[in-house]
């Protein structure tokens, strides 16, 4: 039964099915669990969602339809796909009905390349991480076509902004990215665990790792980072028109692209399915990568519910001032470093880069620098802070002056004791 | 073919999520009511009714940051496949790819000093 | 192996009808908007053609670039514009003529390639060797010396340049308003 688990075609020729069948089958069942794992666990995640964030509000959160409320999700899809599907007039039929299916394909496709387990992924690609990439891109194109096709300037306004937030975040997206695949050297998902056999990226990447979440939130669409929705302040964005089961596949492809790059960060920087056991029993790597998403997607499950949102000017400068930069000096230092362990010889030797012990001079020089830039922009930040600060009290001393208002007076006195 | 091979599955997960979503979409039009009126049907805005045509010009900033994102793109890819190989690159590699950033960075802060990264 | 020739056979079929189909609607519709849409499809039946090809880097970034980017750039260079995406007549009354000479130097071209595999009297000259080349390489190859090395770096001055004059052209706009 074990044996099935990890190898269904081996598992079927011995039960007397042909070689040709037996691998025919096994990409059959790959794909079809592939494809509708992610379409079934969104129902899971819609609940988890709305529980943990009433929970964070000090709310109760759905508790009435089943116990603890589980079945108020299926309820929820029930509604959903028995609600009339409204066309505004005006609308591009074809294009406003392509958008919500783009829009969830473009996230369950990415599913294809992720390592659940030594032996179990969809397609090991040779360029796994570019791919998932590539996909992730075409999410863009479906915000711009359902806002395009609405025929509503709200729902136009909205996707152009979503979509120049999105293309935007990729960018330090790859670049964190690419320090894994520099030190791994390659581009394949199952490389990129194997290489973390001895030392998880996150421990000697720290800031590639941070800074690929940030951007991964950002290009979820995810508080703080939410504007496209905004569903405590605005109506909503580019999907306005849309209702019904379309709405519907819109939200199932946000709720699941959570998961997804909380998925994405555990295999990318925190080992994926590696953990004890798993070289005996390769089903334990389901176990372990679950784990480590679950983690993942709490943390962003609890941004979403605690932190506020940012202005749209502060999103872009956020990411064109400060997350691009930060990324091109981390690639400069991170190579740097890597190649002067290289020359100094404190790599793990071939045979030993899964021994820790042996992996510890490289963790600890990459991590030293990693610590040296936080360290140093933490220190360039709280100058920029203070002399901002300085200023603003600067003009507010200036009003003063000129204008003798009594509310400055009281301001300016606040201000001083704040201080 | 190694590539066809590698790449079949994701076809037919293409397919399957497509026909997975369209059945959907099919569903619900069959289970929901499908009663359409001209108020209904309007474009949504906040109950007024609507002001001017439905799709508008946008502002040039969006065209920028398309641009500057592109650039961005393209010099990632050309770092990647560096990446893939940087193990087994020597030290001029690595100049190298210094002097490809370093070009970049003078588009950068020129964006930068002529305000293209401001959202106004 | 019979089938594995067929197989292959369909699929190029299938991602060539999707490159010529997005083409011709590039150019038939009227919407610029759709015109852009119908060249994303044609984009992705060349990403095809490339994983056919052996080349499945090249396909991921032609999603990654011209799918995920340049069309978007597209769309938004056309929303830039006033009232182009329904457009009531046609402006180029050449089409037939244009579409008469491109056709001829295609089957030139096509001639010009064609002729030196099969030989002017039908004699099939020796197979193309199928080259591999996987992302390896061609990391290798923008770094090394010997091969691609100022290409690559001119590429850098190339991107540069675009942003710099995108710069110019966008804020030159904003200024006049």
């Amino acid at each position: 039964m074990v044996g099935c688990i990890s190898d269904l075609s081996a598992c079927l020729i011995d039960a007397g099915i042909g070689p040709g069948l037996a691998g025919f089958l096994e990409t059959l069942v790959g794909t079809l669990i592939v494809t509708l794992l992610p379409l079934t666990l969104v129902i899971i995640l819609v609940w988890i969602e709305r529980k943990y964030s009433a929970r964070v509000q000090d709310r109760v959160g759905p508790n009435r339809v089943g116990p603890f409320g589980l079945l108020q999700p299926a309820a929820d899809a029930v509604k959903m796909i028995t609600k009339e599907d409204i066309t505004p007039a005006g609308a591009d039929r074809i294009v406003y009905n392509i958008a919500p299916i783009l829009s969830a394909l473009s996230v369950i496709l990415i599913w294809a390349v992720i390592p659940f387990s030594p032996v179990h992924i969809g397609v090991d690609l040779s360029i796994g991480v570019l791919y998932f990439f590539a996909v992730g891109s075409v999410g863009a194109l479906a915000v711009m076509l359902g806002g395009w096709s609405s025929n509503n300037k709200y729902a136009l306004l909205g996707a152009f902004r979503v979509v120049a937030q999105l293309i935007s975040y990729e960018v330090p997206n790859i670049l964190a990215a690419l320090m894994p695949v520099m030190i791994a050297g390659t581009l394949s998902m199952q490389g990129l665990v194997h290489a973390q056999a001895g030392m998880w990226f996150a421990i000697s990447l720290p800031l590639s790792a941070l800074l690929f979440f940030i951007s991964s939130i950002a290009e979820v669409g995810r508080t703080p980072f939410d504007l496209l929705e905004a569903e405590s302040e605005i109506v909503a964005g580019f999907n306005i028109e849309y209702s019904g089961m379309k709405f519907g596949l819109f939200m199932a492809g946000e709720f699941l692209h959570v998961l997804t790059i909380a998925i994405l960060t555990a295999v990318i920087f925190f080992g994926g399915w590696l953990g004890p056991g798993v070289q005996e029993v390769p089903a334990l790597g389901w176990l372990w990568l679950a784990i480590k998403s679950t983690i993942l997607y709490l943390l962003a499950l609890h941004m979403r519910s605690t932190l506020p949102r940012v202005r749209i000017d502060q999103l872009m400068s956020f990411n064109w001032k400060f997350l691009v930069p930060l990324s091109l000096v981390n690639i400069i230092v991170v190579a740097f470093l890597f190649k002067l362990v290289q020359e100094l010889g404190l790599t793990p030797a071939a045979d030993e880069t899964t021994n820790i012990i042996a992996n510890l001079p490289q963790t600890f020089i990459l991590l030293l620098g990693n610590l040296a830039i936080i360290g140093g922009v933490l220190v360039y930040l709280r100058g920029l802070g203070r002399e901002q600060r300085l200023a603003n009290e600067m003009a507010a001393a200036v009003d003063e002056d000129v204008e003798h208002h009594p509310h400055h007076d009281e301001e300016v006195a606040a201000a001083a004791v704040a201080d | 073919m190694v590539a066809l091979s590698e790449f079949a599955p994701i076809g037919a997960m293409l397919l399957l999520a497509i026909v997975v979503g369209l059945l959907l979409l099919f569903i619900s039009r069959i289970l929901g009511p499908n009663k359409p009126t001209e108020r209904k049907s309007a474009p949504y805005e906040s109950g007024m009714k609507p002001i001017g045509p439905g799709t508008r010009r946008l502002p040039v900033r969006f065209y920028l940051i398309a641009v500057l994102f592109i650039l961005f793109d393209i010099e990632v890819i050309f770092f990647l496949p560096w990446a893939v190989v940087f193990r087994k690159l020597g030290l001029f590699a690595l100049v190298e790819m210094f002097i490809f950033i370093i070009i970049l960075l003078v588009g950068y802060f020129y964006a930068w000093r002529k305000g293209a990264l401001e959202w106004e | 192996m019979n089938i594995e020739i067929t197989f292959e056979t369909i699929t190029f079929a299938i991602f060539g009808v999707l490159t010529l189909a997005g083409g011709i609607g590039v150019v038939t519709t009227r919407n610029l908007i759709h015109a852009a849409l119908y060249l994303i499809v044609s984009l992705f039946g060349v990403a095809g053609i490339f994983i056919l090809l052996a080349a499945p880097f090249l396909a991921a970034i032609q999603v990654l670039v011209y799918i995920g980017a340049i069309a978007i750039l597209i769309i938004f260079g056309v929303m830039l514009t006033r009232g182009m995406t329904h457009l009531p007549e046609r402006f180029n009354r050449q089409g037939g003529l244009a579409a008469v000479v491109v056709i001829g130097g295609f089957v030139v071209l096509l001639v010009g390639v064609i002729l030196p595999v099969w030989g002017p009297n039908g004699a099939v000259a020796a197979e193309a060797q199928p080259i591999f080349m996987t992302t390896r390489d061609l990391g290798i190859a923008l770094v090394d010396k010997e091969q691609f090395v100022l290409p690559f770096e001119v590429a850098s001055v190339l991107l540069t340049a675009a942003m710099v004059g995108a710069i110019a052209i966008a804020r030159d706009d904003e200024s006049r308003d």
